[in-house]
């Protein structure tokens, strides 16, 4: 029977009310009194000298109150990076200036070089239009391999290259990899492109900044993932402002996806212009600059390789990527090809040696960062690529060869500094099995070759890192914040309660799931519980929400405030029930006297925590309010195997998803509903990675897919209906949920999938081309059967 | 978008008088024109809407039994309306952009702005129609000259398109995954006699007649008569979704398609 409440229930998504009406509040629904809009004007060259920045026509322009160019901002911080990584040799990466607007240079098509602030949105830029730019242009850095090479045009002419980093791990394992190799019976070799990727969330970024002259309080409204973190990076390292004279709200947010997670230049130029303007100032980003602003994701170049044993055992594995940065560090980029990426290479499998080269890279492109599973999915598509390059190489089974590598102990120390604490790799392979419908794959085979298609089906593996923590670990691999979680939650006095999160909810229903959480602990309905999170005013201090973290690290936060509050409820119980305290017991709402018919209603404690007339005021305090902040010990691991289906066309090279299946182990649930639409969400940008989505610049760094015209995303007729299953749980042994975080795995499991079975098709179609690069689109596929 | 009037005259008459002024163009559906104008692309400084003209509007037949078709019909209404008379023609109205695209969208407005990845220019040319405007009739075969360029003089507007209906015909569309025009597609339309084949979305020169299988075909109407028929890759259009090889390739299986649907 499936539970109506509470912890396991598929409650419907209460959020999704507002969301579908229409009854939404989205950074663009709020406009202030007396605001102005900014246009901000935008380089269309990739990289030139800026000599100038005439505005003086502009500032006569019917509307503008003030422009702003690169040289308001000389006295003013640099866009903070919030990671830095130390190289193979010990260095700290190389950390460029980042501008809030252009000064010296343009370094990437769509760098903001003036904003114009006006009375309508159509006179600033009608203003923006008669600024007179005088840039010399440069040589654009693009291609990767080409700006490491020496001599190359440099990004930042005050760096040493265009290498932010050469990252090596463990540098300690590279002789004994190197040996593992030259031992080996087999080596398998595959070089591949993680392709770039533009977000693309529904809601573009958002901007409002306010001031208060009266008060000197600064308020920004922003489209963030994380509210606090912006006010830290903005505030500390940007703009001087302290926190208690700053606050951020980011309300309903609409979608995020990891490019709202990033303190951006724009968030910055609201909040300064508004003191400087003294008015509130507005900047809605339109679907074009996000193309050319939004923090950008994946974009690695990368050889692998695996060595095996004579009984093809993984004996050691060796990957060299070059990771792009963009032009400028991104608030985590750093930590996405390293600490995201490296840390998982081990995989599902027990190789006992690896070795992970990164060298990152300045480009005369947008900034990279964090996209739907950061790092993961590069790990992941490189990873589950080659396995099954070894198994064709060497004419096994690729299911086989996973299974004879599993790890099937835990927990199990990787080679690259993890510990999995739990997980059960050949049940999800033994359920992806089942639910796939393997043994009718034949049958299907046989249909579509009737029809004159090819048909293939691909698997693969994954293991992700979510819940991303502890604090004093991160700090020590470079992060500059911790990564903990907080929760405030207030008991009103009629029983009713309010949780604070620091977690950020953009579509993830954590209006929903986490009332679920206390309602099981207590016993009480789950209307009886309300979640605000979002604005820096009325939340502790938080780190948001990406990393699949939000239940294993906020939830838990909760979970242990709502902790502090039932013992103090028990206390109080105790006094009203005139028991000890140890034999009181909470359960379905009631505290009660064990062994007794003696009970007192939730409502009624309550009540009596606000009106202390009988109460124990010598050993307590009234009210009924605690706060928690969660470490965690460790990150969680959640792992699966995927299944997909494809059907070729061999005469135009189409390939349409026919099945797809994922069987994931997520640990213990809290909304089986909520788990699986994020799968369904997370595999259809998985499918859009490996299908259709790309982000191209030309060689003069022109962005080529700048709209919907080029770009092209998943649309539901593009993807199947999908066969998940997530009753394999290995429930996490260090949160006390026993979760661990869904939000990413559709998104990181789904590429390799999805290639290997293309590969698959083409190879019962007489072609064996070893390996094509993502996007599997109709002309690359036709060209491949062709070439 | 810059400052523009909007001028809505309700006859032809009207229309050319109106779009006399300085800087003026005609707009119907907007789909094209208001990304355009949103992009700041354009700038003019009079929009002459066709949409209120009574006379550009609506399906009817001729003495000829041609399909009469006002330039100012919206893809809807032609998806429905020209479903009975000419299925292939109403099955690629249907399949042009998405509901809302086709509820504003006009015939006239398509094809006169001859996109080189437009549908129904492909429809026109392959049918033999006639493009009616406001001065004069003018032969499809006359009418496309290039990419985005038509016999059309300044001023002048496409008020109606007279379609032949063939005996039989069949649109096949290969999209372009984003944009969802055709990366290739093929109009097929075989009349007693002979048949004719257009392809859009291929070609540097928008959409053309491939003449070799249209000579292929007209002798025998099958599939098969066009194996080993080849257009060249050179003129053709590449870019981030098909070199011109694969383009041409497409041409051949999308002619193929057209012709296999029909037989
Ligand atoms: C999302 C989207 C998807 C689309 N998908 C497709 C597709 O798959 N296939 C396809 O073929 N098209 C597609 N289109 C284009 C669509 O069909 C347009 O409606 C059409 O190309 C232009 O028609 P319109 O009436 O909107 O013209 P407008 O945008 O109003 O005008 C276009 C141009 O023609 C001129 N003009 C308009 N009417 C006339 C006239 N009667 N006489 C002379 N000049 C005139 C205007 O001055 C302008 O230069 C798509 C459009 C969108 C927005």
């Amino acid at each position: 029977m499936p539970k109506d409440g509470g912890i396991g229930a598929s409650s419907k998504r209460r959020e999704d009310i507002r969301f579908l009406t229409g009854e939404g509040n989205y950074t663009d629904d709020i406009n202030l009194h007396g605001q102005a809009y900014v246009f901000f004007l935008r380089s269309d060259i990739a990289h030139g000298t800026l000599n100038s920045v005439d505005t003086s026509a502009a500032e006569a322009m019917p509307g503008v109150v003030k422009i702003f160019t690169g040289a308001d901002f000389e006295a003013v911080g640099s866009i903070p990076c919030g990671w830095q990584v130390t190289d193979k040799h010990g260095e700290v990466m190389q950390e460029p200036r980042h501008p809030v607007l252009a000064h010296g240079k343009v370094r990437h098509v769509g760098e903001p070089i003036a904003a114009v602030v006006a009375e309508s949105l159509s006179e600033a830029r009608d203003a923006a239009e008669a600024i007179v730019l005088d840039i010399t242009d440069l040589p654009a850095v693009i291609d990767m391999k080409e700006a490491v090479k020496a001599g190359a045009p440099k990004v930042h002419d005050d760096l040493t290259s265009n290498l932010c980093y050469d990252w090596g791990f463990v540098e300690e394992n590279k002789g004994a990899v190197d040996q593992a190799f030259k031992d080996a019976a087999h080596v398998t070799t595959l070089e591949l492109v993680n392709n770039r990727l533009v977000a693309n969330p529904m809601e573009p970024r958002v901007a409002v900044g306010d001031y208060a002259r009266g008060t000197g309080d600064h308020t920004l409204y922003t489209t963030s993932q994380n509210p606090h973190v912006i006010r830290l990076l903005m505030g500390a390292f940007v703009l001087g402002i302290p926190e208690h004279k700053l606050r951020v709200v980011a309300p309903d947010v609409g979608g995020g996806f990891g490019t709202k997670i990033f303190h951006y230049q724009e968030e910055a130029f609201c909040t300064f212009a508004a003191k400087a303007c003294n008015r509130p100032v507005k900047w809605t980003s339109s679907r074009s600059e996000a193309f050319m602003s939004d923090a950008h994701g994946r974009d690695h170049v990368t050889k692998i390789q695996m060595a095996l044993d004579k009984d093809n055992n993984f004996t050691a594995l060796r990957t060299d990527t070059y990771a792009n940065m963009g032009a400028y560090l991104s608030t985590f980029a750093p930590s996405v090809p390293t600490w995201l990426h490296g840390t998982l290479m081990a995989g599902n499998y027990k190789t006992p040696l690896i070795y992970v080269n990164v060298k990152a890279v300045f480009t005369n492109t947008v900034p990279v960062d964090a996209y739907r599973g950061a790092g993961r999915p590069e790990a992941t598509y490189q990873l589950e690529r080659l396995v099954d390059k070894c198994a064709h190489e060497l004419g096994v089974d690729p299911i086989a060869l996973r299974r004879q590598n599993f790890i099937t102990e835990f927990p199990y120390a990787t080679p690259v500094a993890v510990e999995y604490d739990t997980g059960d790799y050949v049940a999800t392979m033994d359920k992806l099995e089942e639910i796939s419908d393997m043994a009718g794959f034949a049958a299907r085979r046989t249909a579509s070759e009737a029809k004159g298609k090819l048909r293939g089906f691909g698997v693969n593996c994954y293991i992700e890192a979510c819940g991303i923590a502890p604090s004093n670990l991160v700090g020590q691999l470079g992060a500059r914040a911790g990564l903990y979680e907080s929760a405030t939650v207030r008991v009103n006095a009629t029983g009713g309660l309010v949780v604070m999160t620091g977690s950020h909810s953009h579509g993830q229903g954590h209006e929903t799931a986490f009332p679920q959480v206390i309602a099981e602990m207590i016993g009480i309905p789950e209307d009886m519980i309300e979640i605000v999170h979002g604005d820096t005013a009325n939340t502790p201090m938080g780190m948001g929400t990406y990393g699949s973290r939000s239940l294993a690290v906020g939830g838990s936060a909760m979970v242990r405030a709502t902790e502090k509050i039932i013992a103090k409820a028990k206390k109080i119980a105790s006094h009203l029930l005139e028991a000890s305290e140890g034999d009181i017991e909470l359960k379905d709402g009631a505290f009660s006297v064990a062994g007794t018919d003696k009970s007192v209603a939730w409502g009624d404690v309550t009540l009596a925590a606000y009106v202390p007339h009988n109460y124990p005021l010598e050993d307590i305090e009234p009210g009924l309010e605690e706060t928690a902040f969660y470490d965690p010990s460790n990150f969680t691991y959640p792992s699966g195997a995927y299944a997909c289906e494809v059907e070729l066309d061999p005469e135009t090279g189409h390939v349409t998803i026919e099945r797809f299946a994922a069987a994931d182990d997520f640990g213990n649930i809290v909304n089986p509903m909520i788990v699986t639409g994020q799968v369904h969400g997370g595999l259809a940008q998985g499918i859009g990675q490996a299908l259709m989505e790309n982000c191209t610049y030309d060689s003069d760094g022109q962005l080529l897919s700048a709209s919907y015209m080029d770009y092209a995303m998943p649309r539901a007729s593009d993807l199947p209906f999908y066969t998940v299953d997530h009753s394999c749980q290995t429930p996490c042994t260090h949160n006390p949920l026993g979760v661990k975080g869904c939000g990413e795995a559709g998104a990181i499991g789904s590429p390799p999938a999805v290639v290997n079975a293309v590969l698959d098709a083409m190879r019962s179609g007489g072609k064996d081309v070893g390996h094509i690069d993502m996007p599997v689109t109709p002309a690359r596929v036709w060209a491949a059967m062709n070439g | 978008m810059y400052n523009f009037d909007v001028e809505k005259p309700t006859s032809i008459a009207d229309a050319v008088a109106a779009l006399g002024r300085e800087e003026a163009q005609p707009i119907s559906g907007g789909q094209t024109l208001i990304p355009t104008l949103k992009a700041r692309l354009a700038m003019p400084s009079v929009l002459v809407s066709l949409r209120g003209i009574a006379e550009m509007q609506g399906i009817s037949t001729d003495g000829q039994g041609r399909l009469c078709i006002g330039g100012g019909t919206l893809h809807a209404v032609v998806a429905k309306e020209a479903a009975a008379q000419y299925p292939a023609l109403a099955g690629l109205a249907a399949r042009i952009g998405d509901p809302a695209v086709r509820n504003r969208g006009t015939i006239g407005g398509s094809v006169a702005n001859n996109d080189p990845s437009a549908c129904y220019p492909s429809a026109v040319l392959a049918s033999g129609a006639t493009v009616v405007t406001n001065a004069r009739e003018i032969a499809a075969d006359d009418f496309f000259e290039g990419m985005f360029a038509t016999a059309l003089e300044e001023g002048e507007i496409v008020t109606e398109v007279k379609f032949p209906i063939p005996e039989k015909a069949h649109y096949e569309k290969f999209i372009q995954p984003a944009s969802r025009f055709p990366l290739v597609a093929v109009f097929v339309a075989k009349f007693a006699d002979g048949v004719r084949v257009a392809v859009t979305g291929a070609s540097e020169n928008g959409v053309f007649r491939w003449t070799d299988a249209e000579d292929a075909l007209s002798s025998n109407f099958d599939a098969g008569a066009i194996e080993g028929l080849t257009v060249d890759g050179g003129g053709m259009i590449s870019d981030l979704h098909g070199s011109g090889d694969y383009r041409a390739h497409l041409v051949g299986v999308m002619t193929k398609r057209a012709v296999a649907a029909l037989t």
